[in-house]
């Protein structure tokens, strides 16, 4: 156990400090690109989806390809297959770029469904009353059916959330320097496996335990206000 | 002229028929009772005057003006000239009482905030609901649920008002207060279809009345004949029936 703590102090170091809270951040930053993009482009799609009419089948399409496509394909080969495709269209871009890209595919995806889960989860009635008074499609989802499926959004949105977390560490795969690339990098340096590990073990906790105790406030709080 | 006109119009839910070449024709300014069994289809007229289900055949004239179903246009000025208190009363479940009331006008018709709200509150209080304005849906009675809805529908100042089944979960105090709200519009002009199962108030509110029975108009006529002399077995069946309870 002493081992352990000499070993933790002398990883210590203000360049080894510097280089775990850049892998950090770039853990915190796709994440974030994956679960705010990914929410907003998830909404989109699940708008799109819930669209009639002739004119928007290419959009309802579209949306369904997309969502049910990158929900199926595992994460590691969706990064695979933008890492080709950046390669392959010639673009010379960053391996964090691909990683952005990747995180943002699939959270698009997963949150897609959990919103169009959630907005077809508020009782048709309350769709056909708007309809009778003439809302548009988004007034009335506006209006009338998110302020009522929070309650069922959030929970598995903020599971997803913390999964996506964990998740993004395949990003390193591909050389993008995130947290658990930077547990490979002390490991090789030297450091055993506990304490490399150890310290980012920690760190995911970290970033993972805040949001999910936000994700239980905000379900608290929203719980008490109306649904039916 | 007729202000509503339906020409045998069909309408199905999936593969079931719930109408069947109903022919209904409403002038302006008239109030139309329609009665008949539960699952006759009276609820569905409503909701094809909505254009909340497209009819398979036959066809809507609301004004003079033939409505295309697929037109999304078309079901904008049907949806315009009309405003509906549907059965189940179908608030909105997140809004308050005077949200309720208040936001249609101000989203959808653009209307100043500070004018509907002086409208919404003299509606609600019309109603005798002043008291509730705060009030979410699931913290009020069924009779009183039934009342924001109407005051909602009112609120929306329509040339056609479609009514289910108002007066259904009010106690004889309020359906009186409720039958003069209705009285008061009847004279100002409104016209109405009324669904109900209030005989009594079907018979004194409707210059006419529609007897439905699967999904079919059986017999049109003035309450009179309709309630005392009906031509039809059937009819003669369901109002004896009815009215002997
Ligand atoms: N959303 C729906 N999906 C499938 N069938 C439906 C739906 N709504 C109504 N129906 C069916 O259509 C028929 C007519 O229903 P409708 O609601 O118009 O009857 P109603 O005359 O209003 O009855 P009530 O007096 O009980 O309100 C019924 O057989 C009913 O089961
Ligand atoms: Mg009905």
């Amino acid at each position: 156990m002493g081992g352990f703590f000499s070993e933790l102090a002398s990883l210590a170091t203000y360049h080894n400090i510097v280089f775990l809270a850049k892998g950090a951040l770039t853990t915190i930053a796709l994440s974030a690109f994956g679960c705010i993009l990914g929410g907003l482009f998830g909404t989109l799609l699940a708008v799109a989806r819930l669209t009639s009419g002739w004119l928007s089948w290419p959009l309802r399409a579209f949306a369904l390809v997309f969502t049910e496509f990158f929900r199926r394909v595992p994460f590691l080969v969706t990064l695979m297959l933008c890492f080709f495709a950046f390669q392959f269209g010639g673009f010379d871009v960053s391996t964090l770029t691909v990683g952005c890209v990747t995180v943002v595919l699939i959270g698009t995806a997963f949150l897609a469904e959990i919103v169009r889960a959630g907005l077809q989860s508020v009782h048709p009635n309350q769709w056909h009353a708007a309809a009778a008074m003439n809302f548009t499609l988004l007034q009335t989802i506006r209006y009338v059916i998110l302020p009522q499926a929070w309650t069922v959004i959030l929970p598995p949105a903020f599971g997803f959330f913390i999964l996506f977390i964990k998740d993004s560490a395949l990003a390193s795969q591909i050389g993008v320097v995130e947290l658990t690339y930077v547990g490979k990098v002390f490991n090789n340096r030297g450091f055993s496996a506990g304490v490399s590990f150890g310290v980012i073990l920690l760190a995911y906790f970290m970033l993972s335990y805040p949001l999910s105790r936000l994700g239980a406030k905000l379900e608290k709080k929203l719980g008490t206000s109306r649904t039916r | 002229m007729a202000h509503l006109e339906l020409d045998k119009v069909s309408a199905a839910y999936g593969k079931l028929r719930v109408l069947d070449g109903i022919e209904l024709s409403v002038a302006k300014g008239e109030t139309v009772g329609l009665i008949g069994p539960s699952g006759s289809g009276k609820s569905t007229i409503l909701r094809v005057l909505t254009g909340l289900l497209k009819p398979e055949t036959g066809s809507v004239r609301v004004a003079g003006e033939t409505i295309n179903f697929d037109k999304p246009a078309d079901i904008r000025t049907l949806r315009n000239r009309t405003a509906i208190v549907f059965q189940q009363y179908n608030l909105f479940q997140n809004l308050t009482v005077l949200e309720n009331v208040m936001i249609a006008p101000i989203k959808v018709h653009g209307r100043k905030r500070s004018e509907v709200q002086a409208e919404a509150e003299n509606l609600l209080e019309k109603v005798g609901l002043a008291n509730k304005l705060e009030s979410y849906p699931d913290q009020l009675s069924g009779g009183q649920q039934q009342r924001v809805a109407i005051a909602r529908g009112l609120c929306l100042k329509p040339e056609i008002l479609l009514l289910d089944e108002v007066t259904a979960a009010l106690d004889p105090e309020l359906v009186s207060e409720v039958l003069d709200t209705i009285r008061e519009l009847a004279a100002e002009g409104m016209t109405m279809v009324i669904v109900s199962h209030e005989m009594g108030f079907i018979r004194e509110i409707s210059a006419r009345v529609a007897f439905m029975a699967d999904g079919k108009v059986v017999e049109l006529g003035a309450p009179a004949d309709i309630f005392d002399a009906p031509n039809q077995d059937r009819t003669r069946d369901f109002v004896g029936k009815i009215l002997r309870h």
